[in-house]
């Protein structure tokens, strides 16, 4: 039998699903949506491959209901959704917080609001934040590419085994429908974590009794292991004590430490041209490939201009952009929305720079002028050169 | 028919809902003036455990013979 | 009737006795169904471990801190849609779906009927004390034409869902009514749904004497299941009765019992098939 080539011309949809298998996913419920629905489309032809099951469900909160159920049963799961199955699936991404079950949601965000339209939008980025009720701290990677978009799948459903927790994977509608290169590891090349199982014996047990990470150690269904996954609060045992406000104080704190404490790991940004940059844009997703380019024209103009470029999106890179702030004189924040991820530079700049935000909401990619025309406005004048 | 029935009441589980006294088909249970269970009529227990059964609590259970 | 395993032994076995008195108000049906459904899991003999009870909200909604089940909590209404992804990731285990009337029918309802179409092998419990008696009695879709309820002061003007009759409808493959007040044909309906290879839906119609029974100047306990017993109809009789007759009835009985494709069976057969051992990928 012919070798699977290794490098594939994908669709961002399809690397996700690629992306989850890789990372041992081997469970997804879904419900059609524009344009998320290749990933559901790969994942029930490639899943019963691997052993694994596909389920299209009688909507997006069955789907994420059922991607809890076999989560539970201890197998890794997800879905994929578009901006308005996100927000039917609020509801479940709090649930799964405060009951501990790893899974991830991939989110291809579409213009809002409302049905809105079909193709394109960061319209989400605060929502995969603030959208669940509780407030609670959530951890969305946001790919730039196709071959991005297959890591951080994987990066995702790391993330999520590892801390019991969901977490969020937002793309959108043009890089999860752009087609390019992606060299699929072998799978021993692929680092992979799995949710810690409980260290003790079963009669000393409680379900919910963090190890010092405060993660708890949540064997599957089915063993001699006692196990009350709750949703409601909960002591260690997972007997609900919604009246005691100790545990509900230790409860939500808990759950908030606990990707707290990683902060630093989970945070990725990439710099480009940034040494002596005084003019920085500060992007994320397909917004920051057109991001580099107006930096590298800008420079050709002779403007110290340079990209920060972020993969996380929550929990916000604070340390990244505070130093950037103190470093440049002006921020630009060029989004597909009317300015959300700007209120977070603003918040940590402090003052210290001033903050630019350009955006764009007819569906499009913003292109590079659109971001160049911003840094030659703000400028200062004498960095321009004069036309030879 | 001589057999040693036990009935045992949980007191701490007991709701004094009255489900086991009303429905005992041979009159064995009575309620006392706290609402609390009193097997007053033991001997004529069939063991037919209805009351088991129907004890939304587990309070009470019937035991020998 | 199989021997009663002692109740001593049952609360050992499948409760945290120590965690009693439960919450509930004095005389709730919610005990007397969890007593039946572990009774019949009992009885079924198969490993406790092997049943999970997927529970929703309504103040049945915190029986895993009575029964020593492996249970899955999540939120209102979607018990049917995550017991189907726990039972398709883990054929071997048993799932319960513990469900209450409005969790099962109203925010639910979507979920129920389409576990009940793809005919997966979960046992399906209804309680059905037609109100949501955690929130304070407000009318379900299965409160009774002309009772009263918090939300239905002046009675309620909706007809109520036969959930028997929604649940054959959708395709469910057992499906059966009893009650709290015969928990004997409940304890061997509960098993019958436990055993049967496919989607099984059991209602247990249920007494709620402090909320929906006082609203309705039904009395106490004693006289709610008083009352349910005499409105109660085996489905032999009824069969003789005319639809005037039936009225305002609760027929009991098993209604469907059938052998059809189970959906997770189906599902492992399709992995067999295409499943490619060497691609991990």
């Amino acid at each position: 039998m012919r070798a699977k080539p290794r490098a594939r011309l994908m669709l961002g949809n399809e690397a996700c699903a690629e992306g989850a298998i890789a990372a041992g996913v081997r469970f997804f419920a879904g419900y059609p949506i524009t344009p998320a629905t290749e990933t559901a489309e790969v994942m029930a032809r490639r899943l019963p491959e691997v052993g694994g099951v596909y389920i299209q469900m009688e909507d997006e909160l069955g789907s994420l209901s059922a991607v809890v159920g076999a989560s539970a049963g201890g197998v890794k799961a997800m879905t994929a959704t578009s901006s308005p199955g996100f927000s039917l699936m609020q509801e479940f991404i709090s649930s799964a917080i405060i009951g501990e079950y790893p899974l991830v949601v991939a989110n291809v965000m579409r213009l809002g609001p409302g049905i809105g339209n079909i193709v394109a939008s960061q319209m989400d980025v605060m929502q995969a934040r603030w959208g669940a009720h509780g407030g609670l701290p959530m951890i969305a990677f946001c790919p730039s590419s196709v071959r991005e978009t297959f890591e951080l799948t994987i990066r995702a459903v790391n993330w999520s085994e590892r801390l019991r927790t969901p977490v969020l994977l937002m793309t959108d509608g043009v890089v999860g429908h752009m087609r390019e290169k992606v060299v699929i590891p072998e799978p021993g090349e692929i680092e992979l974590w799995n949710r810690p199982l409980p260290a003790v014996p079963p009669e000393e047990y409680q379900c919910f009794d963090p190890g010092p990470d405060n993660v708890p150690a949540i064997p599957p269904f089915g063993g001699k292991y006692r196990v009350h996954y709750n949703a409601a609060i909960h002591d260690f045992r997972g007997v609900t004590t919604m009246a005691d406000p100790k545990w509900c104080e230790y409860g939500v704190r808990r759950l908030a430490a606990k990707i707290e404490a990683h902060i630093d790991e989970l945070t990725e940004t990439h710099s480009v041209l940034m040494d002596d940059a005084e003019i920085a844009v500060f992007a994320y997703g397909p917004v920051a490939r057109a991001a580099e380019a107006s930096v590298r024209q800008a420079r050709e103009m002779g403007i110290k201009a340079g990209l920060m470029r972020t993969v996380t999106l929550w929990p916000f890179p604070e340390k990244q952009v505070r130093e950037m702030a103190k470093q440049v004189e002006v921020i630009v924040v060029p989004e597909m929305n009317l300015g959300q991820m700007v209120l977070e530079v603003e918040r940590c700049a402090a003052g210290q720079a001033q903050i630019e935000s350009v955006t764009r909401v007819d569906s499009m990619l913003i292109t590079p002028k659109q971001v160049l025309d911003r840094i030659t406005a703000v400028a200062p004048r004498r960095q321009i050169p004069w036309p030879s | 028919m001589p057999v040693s029935v036990v009935i045992t009441v949980d007191a701490r589980a007991c709701k004094k809902c009255g489900i086991c006294v009303e429905f005992c088909p041979k009159a064995v249970l009575e309620s006392g003036p706290f609402g609390e269970v009193l097997v007053t009529r033991a001997e004529a227990c069939n063991q037919c455990r209805l009351c088991e059964l129907r004890c939304p609590d587990l309070a009470i259970t019937v035991e020998g013979g | 009737m199989a021997k009663l395993k002692p109740l001593t032994e049952l609360r050992k076995e499948h409760f945290h006795f120590s965690r009693f008195p439960t919450t509930y108000c004095p005389g709730c049906g919610i005990g007397n169904v969890l007593q039946a459904v572990t009774r019949a899991i009992d009885e079924t003999g198969r490993p406790p471990e092997s049943f999970t009870f997927a529970v929703g909200i309504g103040c049945y909604g915190n029986i895993g801190n009575y029964l020593d089940f492996d249970e899955l909590r999540l939120s209102h209404g979607r018990v049917p849609a995550m017991a189907t992804g726990l039972k398709l990731a883990r054929p071997d285990l048993n799932v319960i779906a513990m469900m209450g009337d409005g969790d099962a029918t109203a925010i639910g309802g979507n979920h129920l009927i389409h576990a009940a179409r793809r005919n997966i092998d979960i046992t399906a419990i209804i309680l059905n004390n037609h109100t949501y008696g955690m929130t304070g009695g407000q009318y379900s879709p299965a409160t009774r034409l002309g009772d009263y309820a918090t939300t239905a002061p002046y009675g309620m003007l909706e007809p109520a869902f036969d959930i028997c009759k929604l649940a054959e409808g959708a395709g469910a493959t057992f499906v059966a009514r009893t009650t709290t007040f015969r928990m004997v044909q409940t304890i061997d309906i509960v098993r019958r749904a436990i055993e049967h290879p496919g989607f099984a839906l059991v209602e247990i119609d249920s007494q709620c004497p402090v909320i929906y029974g006082r609203m309705n100047r039904w009395g106490d306990a004693v006289s709610m299941l008083k009352k349910q017993n005499a409105l109660t109809v085996t489905l032999e009789k009824a069969k003789t009765m005319t639809p005037e007759e039936l009225k305002g009835k609760i027929v009991v009985g098993i209604f469907k019992q059938a052998v059809e494709p189970e959906f997770t069976g189906e599902y492992y057969k399709v992995i067999n098939r295409v499943r490619r051992p060497q691609d991990a990928s």
